[in-house]
């Protein structure tokens, strides 16, 4: 059984996608892809090195022809920013899919909804196709996907803080509302964590940090690959009820 | 041939350009790959086809960008 998901009308069998900020080399991140079985990167849009501008580009390890990139906006405050930031990324890739996020202050790095709306509705209406970072909240992932969001992305919780997924029950009711893929964007420390995502039927997990700062950043890339297929698995397979006392699992007739 | 120069900023800086050139020779004497930056004029997007034919003006305004790392 082939176990994919589709976004935007493109087909991924990977359920990870992974970020490429804050690798030792180039060469690490591409290792560390290569080792997640990724389908999709994201990226920042920035402004070119013109004081040097022979630098190694990520484009020349991250083959865009392999990987879909999915340009962010990281960094922006407004939807406006956002919105412009974009716009230079379909001009730079010529991709419609795309991640949108819009901060509210730079501490906790949580998300502004009221711009994000804001910034889903025009993208949407310049025919972008974007996967939306937003907060647990079933109620504001309803109004993003009838605004058009491709993909609702709740944060499990703050960005680069390791912490796991805060509120499953949150989680499993966006999951259940949805009509689109629902991937938890942020939080993700190490492997369980991405397991309790998929476990909660999400589609896919979003993580940087976690592979980043890890010791061993090939190693958790991998780590992660098998978290959220055996994750997707467990949720599939349907688990078993949780009982509040003991069980025996060995029959009671015949004891001597 | 006019051999003015025009002053314009890039990616936040100023800098004095020869006059009649395009913005892809602005992209190729900064020794970027026009192929491989996108570049916003006075807050508009400039389509990559057109940027051997779009001239760079006195007082204009680019950001050339392109995709780095980032999660």
């Amino acid at each position: 059984m082939t176990d994919s998901w589709t976004v935007a009308g493109q087909t991924f069998t990977s359920r990870l996608i992974v970020g490429t900020g804050k690798y030792k080399s180039f060469e690490q991140n591409a290792a560390a892809v290569e080792a997640s079985g990724a389908e999709i990167v994201t990226v920042a849009v920035r402004r070119v090195n013109i004081s040097d501008p022979g630098q190694p580009l990520l484009t020349d390890f991250i083959d865009p022809k392999k990987i879909t990139y999915l340009p962010n906006t990281a960094g922006c405050f407004t939807a406006a920013d956002a919105v412009r930031t974009l716009r230079l990324a379909r001009e730079a890739g010529g991709w419609e899919l795309v991640k949108l996020e819009v901060l509210g202050e730079a501490k906790t790095l949580y998300p502004d909804m009221r711009e994000t709306l804001k910034a889903t509705e025009t993208l949407v209406a310049e025919g972008f196709k974007p996967m939306v970072y937003c907060v647990d909240d079933p109620i504001a992932a309803k109004q993003l996907e009838e605004a058009g969001a491709v993909a609702i992305m709740p944060l499990g919780a703050p960005i680069g803080s390791g912490l796991g997924i805060q509120n499953r029950v949150t989680i499993r009711l966006i999951v259940e509302g949805a009509g689109v893929p629902v991937l938890v964007d942020a939080g993700v420390g190490t492997a369980s964590d991405a397991a309790v995502a998929m476990e909660l039927g999400c589609d896919g997990v979003l993580m940087n940090t976690a592979i980043a700062e890890a010791k061993d950043p090939v190693t958790m890339a991998r780590a992660m690959k098998l978290a959220v297929e055996s994750g997707r698995l467990a949720y599939l397979a349907g688990r078993m009820g949780q009982r509040r006392y003991a069980d025996p699992s060995s029959p009671l007739a015949g004891l001597i | 041939m006019d051999t003015k120069t025009l002053s314009i900023q890039v990616n936040g800086a100023h800098r004095r350009v020869p006059s009649g050139i395009s913005i892809a020779d602005l992209a190729l004497e900064l020794g970027l790959e026009p192929t491989r930056v996108a570049v916003e004029r006075n807050l508009e997007i400039v389509p990559r086809s057109t940027l051997a034919e779009v001239q760079v003006e006195d007082g204009d305004d680019y950001e050339i960008v392109t995709f780095v790392g980032g999660g």
